[in-house]
């Protein structure tokens, strides 16, 4: 239990979390900067990216998305950046590389055999098609019905 | 004392669920009606102990008994006594409590309702709901006893966290339980009908009702979270797809393929290997959840309790229940005789394309929520799996249900021609790409995501007012709307529920898309303005709550020069758990939620404070209220309360249909 709490305390607390000295003052920057701050993971918190967080090293990472921004870094360079120093743990979507494709193409995969599957059931289950036209047999019997 | 007897009658419902768990069991394979019988009376029974347990510990908390440990971790005396009482199930071991006592109580209502169920049936599924109470009743007991003491009782407790201090998250956890636990239910009959042999529509007919009940109720504890998270967490997002949601989301999605699934049972006898699947899936998705959320395996900000012990105890109980289920599934599956046929395009053909978008869906929500753990057992990757990923990949399930929904609702059965199908659809198609193609041109430079949310929405409701036109008949609109409130409340109820769906639908799109965030510092006294409303920040003071201390801030917003709310954001401490939490202040709206967080004062003098206008927010919850509307309205449908096939009471006047 005092685990818990312990865990509970440090967890990012719920307040704001970018701070309004933080804010670029060029408005494309600082759109670019949230953008990418959505992607990036803070390291200290259970869950939560660098936008969402107000743990210091959130704020700390914030600052350094905007100072490479600023320096003039395109969006996959500050990312590169950042993954060189804090490793692919930090990116919040999984880079497709290697073992990732396995996550990124399962999606569409799994539909497709899901699909197949299905289709191929619903095809076994469709009503054979009946032939409209009565056979000789049946005509006759038909005639002698109706004669009665 | 109380608390003594309530830990005892804890013991005795465990005894008593160890045998509802065999004697129906072997009373229905050998055939002797006394011992089939016992389940009902051990089935009430056991909910009775449980209830009389639960209030015990209800009782400890509500008069502050410290001598309990759990009441130490969990509560104040200075506790408003709303959450002195929920926060029974606000932790780990109270949660659990009320995890049995549900358990205990779907099998009670399934005792007490299922007269119209065959007596074998009818046993075995309370055999195997037993069987569900005893694992869970023996974890409770043994790993998590709510009831242990302490030998030396402090003076007061250590407070209840002071996020679950909440309205919304104080009643979360008992809807998302009567929705996780209710699936066992559905689990329960599909092992039971497995023992039996025989899955045909009758089964089809008795499952819908134990499945809709559980399904509408997680429709409400997820939307509870949701909105919860959206005005707590200060910044108005309100899905995170952290683990544990996706805990509580992978039921719902199979749970929903369940419930269409069964349609297809009940109405044409196809597909019933796929629905006792789904059925045994469902509930065991709720135990994964319950694994992952319980066992510290995924880190996570809802991180419950994060006892490894316990979770391998629940990770054996998950295998268990699941790993038998399929197995006897492998064994007995080829017993199910379909006699259905349908064809390519047909309402069967469209369920199944809703199974295996809903199924496949929840595997790429499960394997994304995993993957990060296989990743490091089986590659040594750290990896983190969030919303970048599951945005992209689950949001084109939603898009292609949504696009099929309304043509997929009006296709009959067996064999279908588009044109036929399609004729009330044109106008719904139209009426929906002139509003994507209205707000496209109004909201000038956005993203699409706005339009393509408003064009499915608008789709879907106007899909779900094409269903109840086909079927009001002929003549002017007052004879149609006569005939329409005249439907069977099943179809009232999907083409509720199905509207709900649109409406949320495009409530996401519309506030993702269209909201506006302002952040600056303000000194007391400033306006400025955020789109098109007017911000002034007139005081700040400090506030003296029951057991916080806040500070409050004054904040007027006003629109064309007249006001429309003064809103009070706080920051609050609550001394005795060292917390802070932030209340943002929100004006709801229907058409949009004004949302202002106060922050730091700042060493200049002045506050930073936080302006949202989120349009459209309240769509979301609606929506989701909307489909548990529809739930509850299906719920309600005659056929669930005349039994299926059953006889004609002897005497009872026979309406007589003169042949022409």
């Amino acid at each position: 239990m005092i685990r818990a709490v312990v865990i509970w305390l440090s967890l990012a607390l719920p307040a704001m979390a970018v701070q309004t000295d933080e804010v670029l003052d060029d408005p494309a920057l600082e759109d670019r900067a949230r953008a990418l701050s959505a992607e990036l993971r803070c390291l200290v918190c259970r869950n939560e990216s660098i936008d969402e967080s107000s743990a210091e090293l959130a704020r700390d990472l914030r600052l350094l998305v905007r100072e490479r921004l600023v320096a003039g870094d395109s969006d996959a360079e500050v990312m590169d950046f950042i993954v060189a120093r804090y490793g692919e743990y930090v990116l919040l979507s999984p880079p497709a590389t290697g073992s990732t494709l396995i996550l990124w193409l399962a999606a569409p995969v799994s539909l497709l055999i899901a699909g197949g599957v299905a289709f191929a059931y619903t095809r076994g289950r469709r009503p054979q098609a009946q032939s409209e036209a009565l056979t000789a047999d049946e005509q006759a019997r038909l005639r002698e019905i109706l004669d009665e | 004392m109380f608390v003594e007897l309530g830990h005892f009658a804890l013991i005795l419902a465990f005894a008593v669920a160890c045998a509802q768990m065999v004697m129906p069991m072997v009373g229905a394979w050998r055939g002797w009606r006394g011992w089939m019988a016992m389940a009902e009376p051990a089935a009430s029974l056991q909910f009775f102990l449980l209830a009389f347990s639960f209030a015990a510990l209800t009782y400890a908390f509500v008069t502050s008994d410290f001598s309990v440990r759990l009441v130490v971790s969990n509560s104040h005396t200075l506790k408003p006594m709303l959450y002195k009482v929920t926060g029974v199930w606000g932790n780990h071991e109270g949660s659990m409590l009320l995890w049995c006592l549900i358990l205990a109580l779907f099998g009670a209502l399934a005792a007490w309702f299922g007269g119209n169920l065959p007596e074998t049936l009818r046993a075995r599924v309370l055999a195997v709901q037993a069987s569900i109470g005893v694992a869970f009743l023996a974890f409770l007991i043994f790993t998590s006893n709510p009831f242990l003491r302490l030998s030396n009782p402090p003076l007061d407790g250590r407070d209840l966290n002071p996020l679950l201090q909440d309205p919304g998250l104080a009643f979360h956890p008992p809807f998302l339980y009567i929705g996780y636990v209710g699936l066992s239910m559905a689990f329960s009959f599909a092992v039971a009908a497995l023992i039996e042999g025989r899955v045909d529509a009758a089964w089809g007919r008795w499952v819908r009702p134990w499945t809709l009940l559980a399904w509408l109720n997680l429709t409400v504890g997820i939307a509870l979270g949701s909105w919860w998270a959206y005005y707590e967490l200060g910044w108005g997002g309100f899905w995170f797809w952290d683990p544990v949601e996706n805990a509580s989301f992978m039921p719902w999605l199979i749970a929903a393929a369940l419930l269409h699934s069964a349609i297809v049972v009940e109405k044409r006898e196809a597909l019933k290997a796929w629905t006792i699947l789904l059925a045994i899936f469902a509930f065991g998705f709720s135990l994964i959840g319950t694994f992952i959320v319980r066992s510290g395996v995924l880190t996570s900000v809802h991180a419950f309790a994060n006892d490894p012990e316990r979770g391998v105890y629940l990770l054996a109980i998950t295998g268990v229940f699941t790993g038998g289920a399929l197995a006897l599934y492998a064994w007995r599956a080829s017993s199910l005789q379909t006699t259905g046929v349908f064809g390519l395009l047909s309402r069967e053909s469209a369920l199944v394309a809703n199974n295996v978008l809903l199924a496949v869906s929840c595997f790429v929500v499960f394997l994304g929520t995993i993957w990060p753990l296989i990743a490091e057992l089986i590659w040594q990757r750290k990896l983190s799996v969030g919303p970048p990923f599951f945005n992209i990949a689950f949001t084109p399930f939603m898009i292609a249900l949504a696009v099929l929904l309304p043509v997929g609702s009006l296709l009959p059965w067996k064999r279908a021609k588009m044109e036929r199908v399609m004729k009330p659809l044109w106008i719904a198609l139209g009426v929906a790409f002139a509003i994507a193609a209205l707000i496209w041109v109004v909201q000038s430079g956005k993203t699409l995501l706005a339009p393509l949310g408003a064009l499915l929405g608008a789709w879907l409701v106007m899909g779900a007012v094409a269903d109840v036109w086909t079927k009001t008949g002929r003549g002017g609109l007052t004879d149609r709307l006569g005939r329409a409130s005249r439907l069977p409340r099943a179809d009232l109820g999907r083409v509720v529920a199905h509207a709900g769906f649109g409406i949320t639908t495009f409530g996401i799109a519309a506030m993702i898309a269209w909201e506006v965030e302002d952040i600056r510092v303000a000194q007391i006294g400033e306006s400025y303005d955020v789109a098109a409303y007017t911000v002034t920040l007139r005081d700040v003071r400090d506030v003296e709550g029951p057991n916080f201390l806040s500070t409050t801030a004054e904040i007027a917003l006003s629109r064309d020069g007249e006001e429309v709310a003064v809103l009070l954001p706080e920051k609050r401490i609550y001394p005795v758990a060292g917390m802070p939490t932030t209340e943002a202040a929100i004006a709801n709206g229907v058409f949009r939620d004004l949302y202002v967080v106060i922050g730091d004062p700042q060493v200049g003098g002045g506050w930073a404070v936080r302006t949202y206008i989120k349009p459209f927010a309240n769509w979301i919850w609606a929506g989701c209220i909307i489909m548990a509307l529809g739930g509850i309205l299906s719920l309600t449908d005659r056929r669930f309360r005349v039994a299926a096939g059953a006889p004609r009471k002897p005497g009872a006047p026979v309406r007589e249909v003169p042949a022409e």
